[in-house]
């Protein structure tokens, strides 16, 4: 997994709350047997028209946020399905980081396991970079893991929380299925005192 | 020892590891994959040539993509993605030796469905799946977590999942229901009442004697909408009730092993006094049947109400109201019952099992459809098999329904099954997002009784007037 540690980008608003997975990768595109190449249908049934012809007025269409790498979306973003093709498509747009008040639960954990950043921050700090991010291409905004920061274009700072392990294994691009094997023997140990206790499982 | 929640109960013994920072390895014992959110899982295992480390734990059955047309027998039934994506199942469940139930078998259907018919689902487990409605099988007080395909890569080759623990949510319903109202009626009604983020962070646990008074069946319509909440899971403790539906199931326990079963399984319970980070309760009586109106499962309104105006909301939800009014094709102050509907879907893993069917059909003996079309899909084949025998199927096709084979279909439209642009449905499945059934489709979330009534009127309906 790549490495996540600091970006500096244009940041494209997307100030509806409730943005759920349908939204970000409608179900025709998850019959795919691969990971990589969703990103031409990030947002597909939003950003083109049903002769796949791309709608104006939908910001990642604009000439400004065709490049951007952050997102700043209204509250619950990702809602709904477990489709890891969300995140699959956003990371495949380019998108790097994520910026809301809140993001539902498997979305969250999902994003982290393709080297993206889900920031959670208060609904005034997403309000300044909601704005700043209307600012178009100009407005490059911070995102530096390492300090848990995101910076406006005038210099703005906000902190961000998140989970230690998960900023560690996103940091050294760690893969967690090598990082769980290593704890193998607690695997082991579990299952045979699990086959005495509870048998019939 | 201080008193527990059902919820510490079972992640309590389930941790195989925990890291200082509070980071477990939470051990798996049921872990159910379908075709959608698995291939690219396999093909990590085999990248990496890794193994599934318990086969035995692991069943897989395709559900999403299948035609559920009487002909699906029939190859060309299947576009050749949906084709590509069953068979990388058939044979990934072959390479890697996990439980299988092929499109043929008569035990095929919704993954959440089959799990508990087949008794793989039991109280005090831990189940996963590649679906974000696994919450459905908390109904038997197993914690039941839906996850990504990375995880469901990892839990094939370590069985664990990395979590940290959810907080406490208690979702208490209260008293008796009234008649009409269903399990749907009161998930749907805790979606509206605490919004799709009130359950962010929270595993819920439901109880009250509402809860108490469901069927299996009914629990399962209720935890299945836990993760429109926003909740990580949803939980009901085990009961009589449980025993009962389990016993005797294919996988289930036997003999002996029964007994040791029951015996723990009447240990999983919250403890008297035990801490909710968050409690929410609901008087039974205060629940009416339901429909929703917008293109969010907490758009939630009486079926007496009318559609609200987008101005009532506060903040973003401004914006997102009008969005869904315009979309839906509704003005507000419209009354819900006036709402005229093309088209009536009735399965899912919220609404597909066999009391679904019955309260439909309870409601469309000797009627005959006003819809332009309407469908039945079961949950299973052996539901299908079940209906058929208690003529319920009859009664479903006298009345003007199609009467299909097992899948998804409609609930999410990966199938042939779709609406069309503007058509207008009443589905008994769990979202209502905007394309969830097909390209601008629109869709009204109701009970089974609900669908039905709607399916003779021709419009949205307060199935009270016709019981
Ligand atoms: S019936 Fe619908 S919600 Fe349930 S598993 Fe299938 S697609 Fe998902």
């Amino acid at each position: 997994m790549e490495k996540f540690t600091k970006i500096s980008g244009v940041a494209a608003p997307l100030p509806l709350v409730n943005i759920d997975t349908d939204m970000i990768i409608p179900k025709q595109f998850l019959k795919t047997i691969k990971r990589s190449g969703l990103g031409v249908n990030l947002f597909d049934e939003m950003r083109f028209d049903r002769q796949g012809n791309e709608i104006a007025d939908f910001v990642l269409n604009k000439p400004a946020y065709r490049q951007a790498q952050i997102l700043v979306a209204g509250d619950n973003f990702g809602c709904g399905s477990s489709r890891e093709h969300a995140p699959w498509a956003l990371a495949d747009f380019g998108i790097k980081a994520i910026i809301s008040t809140s993001f539902a639960d498997i979305f969250y954990s999902n994003c982290f396991k393709n080297g993206m950043l889900p920031i959670v921050l208060p609904q005034e700090a997403v309000d300044v970079l909601m704005k700043d991010a209307e600012k178009g291409s100009n407005a490059r905004i911070e995102v530096d893991l390492e300090s848990q920061t995101v910076t406006s274009s005038d210099g703005q700072s906000f902190k961000f929380d998140v989970d230690a392990f998960k900023k560690h294994c996103l940091l050294n691009g760690l893969d967690d299925i090598g990082l769980t094997m290593e704890k193998a023997k607690s695997i082991d140990s579990f299952e045979a005192k699990a086959a005495m206790e509870r048998p019939w499982v | 020892m201080s008193p527990k929640t059902l919820y510490d109960k079972i992640w309590d013994a389930h941790v195989a590891h925990e890291s200082e920072d509070g980071t477990c390895l939470l051990y798996i014992d049921r872990h159910l994959v379908h075709e959608v959110t698995s291939p690219q899982a396999f093909e990590g295992l085999r990248m990496a040539g890794r193994k599934v480390r318990a086969p035995e734990k692991t069943i897989a059955v395709p559900d999403h993509n299948v035609p559920t047309t009487i002909d699906r027998a029939n190859a060309s039934t299947m576009t050749e993605e949906s084709r590509i994506q069953v068979e990388a199942l058939d044979k990934n469940a072959k390479d890697f030796g996990i439980h299988y139930y092929p499109v043929s078998d008569v035990r095929q259907g919704i993954v959440h469905i089959v799990g508990p018919e087949q008794g793989w689902t039991l109280p005090g487990m831990t189940v996963v799946c590649g679906d974000s409605h696994t919450a459905t099988h908390g109904a038997f007080g197993s914690l039941a977590h839906g996850i990504g395909t990375s995880e469901v890569e990892h839990v094939l080759a370590t069985q664990t999942l990395i979590q940290k623990k959810s907080k406490n949510m208690k979702v208490e319903i209260t008293g008796k229901l009234r008649p009409g109202v269903t399990a749907k009626d009161i998930t749907l009604s805790v979606i509206g009442a605490t919004g799709t983020a009130g359950g962010t962070g929270y595993v819920i646990e439901y109880c009250g004697e509402a809860i108490r008074d469901l069927s299996m069946e009914g629990r399962m319509t209720v935890c299945n909408m836990a993760i429109e909440g926003g909740a990580r899971a949803g939980l009901i403790a085990p009961d009589e009730k449980t025993f009962e539906y389990v016993k005797g199931r294919p996988h289930a326990p036997k003999g002996a092993a029964w007994e040791a079963a029951m015996a723990y399984w009447q240990t999983l319970f919250t403890d008297e006094g035990a801490h909710f980070d968050k409690v929410i309760t609901i008087k039974g009586e205060d629940i009416a049947p339901v429909v929703t109106w917008g293109t969010s499962p907490e758009d939630v309104l009486p079926i007496t109400a009318t559609v609200p105006a987008p101005e009532s909301f506060k903040g973003g939800k401004v914006e997102a109201a009008q969005r869904s009014l315009d979309y839906m094709g509704l003005t507000a102050g419209q009354k819900l019952t006036d709402i005229e509907i093309d088209t009536v879907f009735i399965g899912s893993c919220t609404n597909g099992r066999i009391e679904d069917l019955r309260a439909a059909a309870e409601i469309l003996k000797g009627k005959k459809i006003k819809v332009k079309r309407a469908m039945v899909v079961p949950g299973s084949g052996l539901v299908r098999a079940q209906a058929e025998e208690e003529g319920l199927a009859d009664i479903f096709k006298e009345a003007g329904f199609e009467w299909r084979l097992a899948g998804c279909s409609m609930c999410l439209a990966m199938n042939p099954d779709q609406l069309s642009e503007g058509e207008r449905c009443a589905s008994t499945s769990n979202r209502n997002f905007e394309g969830r059934q097909g390209y601008k489709g629109r869709t009204h979330l109701v009970s089974p009784a609900m669908a039905a009534a709607a399916a003779i009127t021709g419009h949205l309906t307060d199935v009270r007037e016709m019981m």
